[in-house]
């Protein structure tokens, strides 16, 4: 297998919900790539597109009122968009798995933890039922769950949350995937069950192989977890990076402000936090110019009349404004220091 | 634990207990919550709480202002205590005291207008002399939303729109005290700085005293000035914010501290992080002894029998640990050195 395959390519990837309030642009012209092996993370906050996006990936949209309106999805050399719905449902789960916020949505009560295991991989393995409850035990064992044995035949609400989202986890690689998609997955857990979860993910990532997009609001969660990373804001892609990048010179206002705005607790107190002035736009309703330009700092008339380019600052990084060279070299360090 | 004369709370061995379950053939248990805090608020500060889900964290901040009825122990508050008080003194005292809740949707009448929710309290203590809608305004203002608004309903308004009326419906009666439940973290990150700022101005406008309870530690960082930190219905660390972060003493502190990710990938990838095992026992049956002993690493035969008190270990920085004291204030060097119990 070479190693710089890519596995998942997205192309202009455009997803409008049609609402009583008008179009909802969710998701407008978004593109990446992953590589085998990577971890993506797409960092963004509530409406900013980065589940959408996923849930388009995945086939997921629920049609009306949501349409993928345009661009392309390419899944080891399948056209993912133009795929019967019969095929994606063997890609899904299979070949692509998915883990979600809230494990105790996806999980059905009413049914043993070792019987929707067991489902999985009968339906995507033809597993015969012995085989598939030794698969269910050895998922559990491997993503940590103690006492496996006993606890395979539990149901889901006779598990923590820390616990559920382990399950969640052993179910969605159960086929061994090729990709994993986690969407927010440890936002429900408390810090210590959170880095519990990433310690796993990084885990098994490392000993399968698997490629991850990471979904989360929490550039903390990204920085020790992912290769490259894509900001996402009012359905845009406004900044993609290498994951040292992003953090070291971030060449968006958006970025910069986010970053800005996080306390940092390995630093000294005092100063008012930064923050990142007014709301997130109505995305039903923009402007021709850049969306942010409303909070931004850099703003210039400009960014009120014109669409931002999406400008390459180095390899591999790019930003979506018209300043963008600017606000890369800005975020540079002074290397010389003070002369 | 301190001199008096600087707190405006001090609690003494507050308890909150409730039964649970019980059915036909099976005997009720009891439900430690709160189990036997004793805690000081200094005026004009901000004590951060921090804790996991499950602490007792939120229960804590109910029950300084009997919003959940403590079974035993005292809430002072200059002096008087407000567990003892009958419930129209106690709601007397309410102006004094007040709470903002995580969750500004859930705590906001969706059928009032935002004016109508600021402007309640004020009518119902009859605090104003002049008009109750120009205070309104004036408390739209100092929270930072427009005198426009005053007319919608709580749908109109994001997330952190509303817990800004949230905010301001607090302030209304000019309160000394507020307990602030998670304000932050339903909202978004460019939203969370705005609201913690909003919350640090107030407090030097008005001169608040805060407790505010959260479990992410980043934020709590930022915004106390010492922080206690509770496990299963006990406080188990207090100190200065940056003492506590710079020389954490208890191993669930340190576990604790260690979990929160860094939005800094070098030095994310240099950290060791602990990591804890386990999950938070559930406080219906706690383990005996030490509450923590199931999952930390440091734990001896002793910690499963004796409950540690919370001591003085260094100046001003207190912990509830039988392997930690004033000479030996480090556990991983005395678990090193194979020390056992040296405080109790």
């Amino acid at each position: 297998m070479d190693i710089n395959e890519t596995i998942l390519s997205v192309d202009g990837l455009r997803t409008y919900f049609h609402t009583e309030d008008g179009v909802v642009k969710a998701v407008d012209g978004i593109s990446f790539e992953l590589k085998k092996g990577e971890t993506l993370g797409i960092v963004g906050e509530s409406g900013s597109g980065k589940s959408v996006t996923n849930l388009s990936v995945m086939r997921l949209i629920p049609e009306p009122p949501g349409k993928i309106a345009g661009g392309s999805v390419t899944f080891d050399g399948i056209d993912v968009l133009a795929l019967p719905i019969d095929e994606v449902r063997k890609i899904r789960g299979r070949r692509i798995a998915m883990i979600f916020q809230d494990p105790m949505t996806s999980l059905n009560p009413f049914l043993k933890v070792s019987k929707q295991l067991m489902e999985v991989t009968e339906l995507h393995l033809g597993h015969t039922k012995p085989q598939a409850r030794a698969h269910a035990l050895k998922m559990l064992k491997l993503v940590g769950i103690p006492d496996a044995e006993k606890r395979l035949d539990e149901y889901p609400h006779e598990f923590s949350g820390g616990m559920r989202q382990r399950v969640m986890i052993a179910m969605a690689l159960s086929c061994d995937p090729e990709l994993l998609i986690a969407d927010e997955p440890t936002t429900a857990l408390d810090v210590t069950i959170q880095a519990q979860i990433l310690e796993l993910i990084k885990d098994l990532k490392a000993r399968m192989g698997t490629s991850v997009i990471l979904i989360t609001h929490d550039l903390g969660v990204v920085a020790g977890m992912t290769d490259k990373i894509i900001v996402m804001y009012a359905g845009k892609v406004f900044e993609q990076a290498p994951t040292s990048q992003l953090f070291s010179t971030p060449a968006n206002p958006y970025t910069k402000g986010l970053l800005r705005s996080v306390p940092d607790p390995a630093h000294e107190q005092g100063q008012p936090l930064y923050q990142i002035p007014g709301l997130p736009p109505d995305v039903a309703h923009l402007t021709d110019g850049c969306p942010f330009a409303e909070r931004c700092d850099w703003v210039e008339e400009i960014c009120r009349r014109e669409f931002p380019p999406f400008v390459e600052v180095a390899d591999g990084h790019h930003s979506l404004c018209h300043f963008a060279r600017r606000v890369y070299e800005d975020s540079k360090p002074e290397i010389f220091g003070d002369m | 634990m301190e001199e008096s004369g600087n707190n405006l709370i001090s609690l003494h061995d507050l308890q909150v207990h409730y039964r649970s379950g019980g059915g036909l053939f099976s005997a009720s248990k009891t439900v430690k919550a709160v189990d036997g805090v004793s805690l000081d608020i200094r005026r004009g500060e901000t004590l951060g709480l921090v804790g996991e889900s499950g602490c007792g964290k939120s229960t804590l901040g109910k029950a300084i202002l009997r919003l959940t009825e403590p079974t035993g122990g005292k809430v002072l508050y200059n002096g008087k205590n407000l567990a003892l008080l009958s419930r129209s003194l106690m709601r007397e005292q309410r102006k004094h005291l007040q709470m903002v809740f995580q969750d500004p949707y859930a705590s906001l009448d969706p059928r009032m207008t935002v004016g109508n929710i600021i402007g309640e309290p004020i009518r119902t203590f009859g605090l104003v002399n002049g008009s109750v809608e120009q205070r309104v305004q004036e408390l739209m203002e100092t929270v930072g939303l427009s005198r426009r608004f005053v007319k919608r309903y709580p749908h109109e308004f994001s997330g952190g729109q509303r817990q800004r009326i949230g905010i301001a419906r607090a302030l209304a009666v000019d309160p000394e005290f507020i307990v602030a439940d998670e304000p932050i973290s339903a909202l978004d990150v460019s939203i969370q700085a705005q609201i913690m700022n909003l919350l640090e101005r107030l407090q030097a406008e008005k001169n608040l005293t805060y407790l505010f309870i959260s479990h992410d530690l980043r934020a709590v960082r930022h915004l106390s000035d010492r922080v206690a930190v509770m496990y299963l219905g006990r406080i188990v660390e207090v100190a200065d914010g940056r003492e506590v972060y710079r020389d954490p003493l208890m191993p669930y502190t340190q576990a604790l501290i260690s979990a929160v990710p860094l939005p800094d990938p070098e030095l994310e990838s240099k950290r060791e992080r602990i990591i804890l095992t386990g999950d938070v026992p559930s406080p219906i049956d706690p383990p005996r002894g030490c509450h923590f002993h199931t999952r930390c690493r440091y734990a001896i035969a002793e910690c499963a029998e004796v409950s540690p008190k919370l001591v003085e270990i260094k100046p001003r920085h207190y912990a509830a640990c039988v392997r930690i004291s004033g000479d030996h204030p480090n556990i991983e060097q005395n678990a090193a050195e194979n020390l056992g119990v040296v405080s109790v």
